[in-house]
C-alpha cells in the first residue's frame, strides 16, 4: 500500500493529533524502548529540585518519533528516505500535539520519484514544538 | 556511543512501536508484514535511537555498584564534592536536532554495527544570557557486511543556564 505520484500534489496536507494529554507512563514507555534513562524525562524529584525545570519533560525523539507515523501513515511502509527535524520547544505531560504534514516537491531522482514534506508539530497553545521536514519514495 | 553489535529484534521493535503510539502491523505482526510490500517486520524511521541499549558505556543507565544522578533517598544519588558542582547548576544537555536517512527498510532480524564520524562542536551566545554549547555527531548504522542502512545525524546543546519557561 504505497503512495502513487498521481495520488498527491505539491500542497496537499495532512493534520493528525498525534497525542491528546501526553501521560507521564507514556514517557517512561519511552525511555524503557529506547534505553534513554535520563532522570529528566521520569524523575519528578530530581527534575525539579535539581535541574530546576516545573515537571519532567519528553525526550524530543518521542515527539520525533510520534510525528514520523504521519508520514509513515501516509507514504507507507519502507518508503521513508529521509527524516529531520529541530525541537524548538520541550515537550510536557498533559500536552496535546498535532503534527501537520505539507508536501512540498514531487521530483525525479535516478528514475525514482519522491515527495518532499515540510512537517511541523505544534502543542495546544500552537508553538511549534518539532519542525522539519522528510522525503520519501513514490511509485 | 560506538556500538559494535545491534542486534535489531521484533520484541524491541514492538515495543519501541508501543512507545511511540504507532498501531502500524508492519512494526508488530510478522504474519501481516509477510504480505506487504516490504515483506517482513521493519523498524519505525527512528528506532535505531534505540541502539543505546547496546551501548556499553551508554552514560543515560544507571549502573549497578556506579552512582547514578537520579533520585533516591535524596534528589540525586550523586555525592557532592567539595568545590565540585555536585550533580546540579547547569541545565544539561538538551537534544537540539535530528536527522536520518534511510538508505533501505531495516528489517527485525539484522545486525547493525555503527560507525560514529568526528564530532563538530562550535559555540554560541545564548539569548536569554549563558554560552550554548553545540556538538554535532553523524552515526553510520551498517550491516556487520558494511551495508549503510542508516545515517543518523544529531546536535546536541549544553546550556550553562535551565531553559526558561514562559
Amino acid at each position: 500500500m504505497s503512495l502513487k505520484a498521481s495520488d498527491i500534489k505539491v500542497g496537499d496536507s495532512r493534520e493528525v493529533v498525534i497525542v491528546e494529554d501526553l501521560k507521564r507512563t507514556q514517557i517512561v514507555m519511552y525511555a524503557g524502548a529506547s534505553g534513554d534513562y535520563n532522570p529528566l524525562h521520569t524523575d519528578e524529584k530530581f527534575t525539579k529540585e535539581i535541574a530546576g525545570y516545573p515537571t519532567v519533560f519528553a525526550h524530543g525523539m518521542l515527539s520525533m518519533g510520534m510525528t514520523g507515523r504521519v508520514i509513515t501513515d501516509w507514504v507507507g511502509d519502507g518508503r521513508i528516505t529521509k527524516f529531520g527535524v529541530r525541537f524548538t520547544k520541550q515537550v510536557f505531560p498533559g500536552d496535546t500535539l498535532t503534527t501537520t504534514a505539507t508536501v512540498e516537491a514531487i521530483r525525479d531522482e535516478g528514475g525514482a520519484k519522491f515527495a518532499d514534506f515540510k512537517v511541523t508539530t505544534r502543542n495546544q497553545d500552537g508553538d511549534d514544538v518539532v519542525a522539519g521536514y522528510a522525503s520519501a519514495r513514490l511509485d | 556511543m560506538a556500538v559494535n553489535r545491534f542486534p535489531v529484534e521484533a520484541t524491541h521493535i514492538l515495543m519501541f512501536a508501543r512507545s511511540i503510539g504507532d498501531p502500524n502491523p508492519i512494526y508488530a505482526d510478522a504474519e501481516y508484514a509477510a504480505g506487504t510490500e516490504v515483506g517482513s517486520v521493519i523498524a519505525p524511521p527512528t528506532f535505531v535511537q534505540a541502539s543505546a541499549q547496546f551501548d556499553d558505556e551508554y552514560p543515560l543507565r544507571p549502573v549497578i555498584g556506579k552512582e547514578w544522578f537520579g533520585s533516591g533517598k535524596e534528589a540525586t544519588g550523586i555525592t557532592k564534592k567539595s568545590g565540585g558542582g555536585g550533580g546540579g547548576g547547569n541545565g544539561g544537555t538538551l537534544h537540539a536536532e535530528q536527522h536520518y536517512e534511510y538508505h533501505r527498510p531495516l528489517r527485525a532480524g539484522e545486525v547493525l554495527t555503527t560507525t560514529v564520524l568526528p564530532t563538530r562542536t562550535w559555540e554560541k551566545e545564548g539569548r536569554r544570557g549563558g554560552k550554548l554549547l553545540f556538538s554535532e555527531t553523524t552515526i553510520e548504522y551498517r550491516t556487520l557486511d558494511g551495508e549503510l542502512v542508516v545515517t543518523a545525524r544529531g546536535v546536541g546543546v549544553r546550556t550553562e543556564k535551565v531553559v526558561e519557561q514562559k
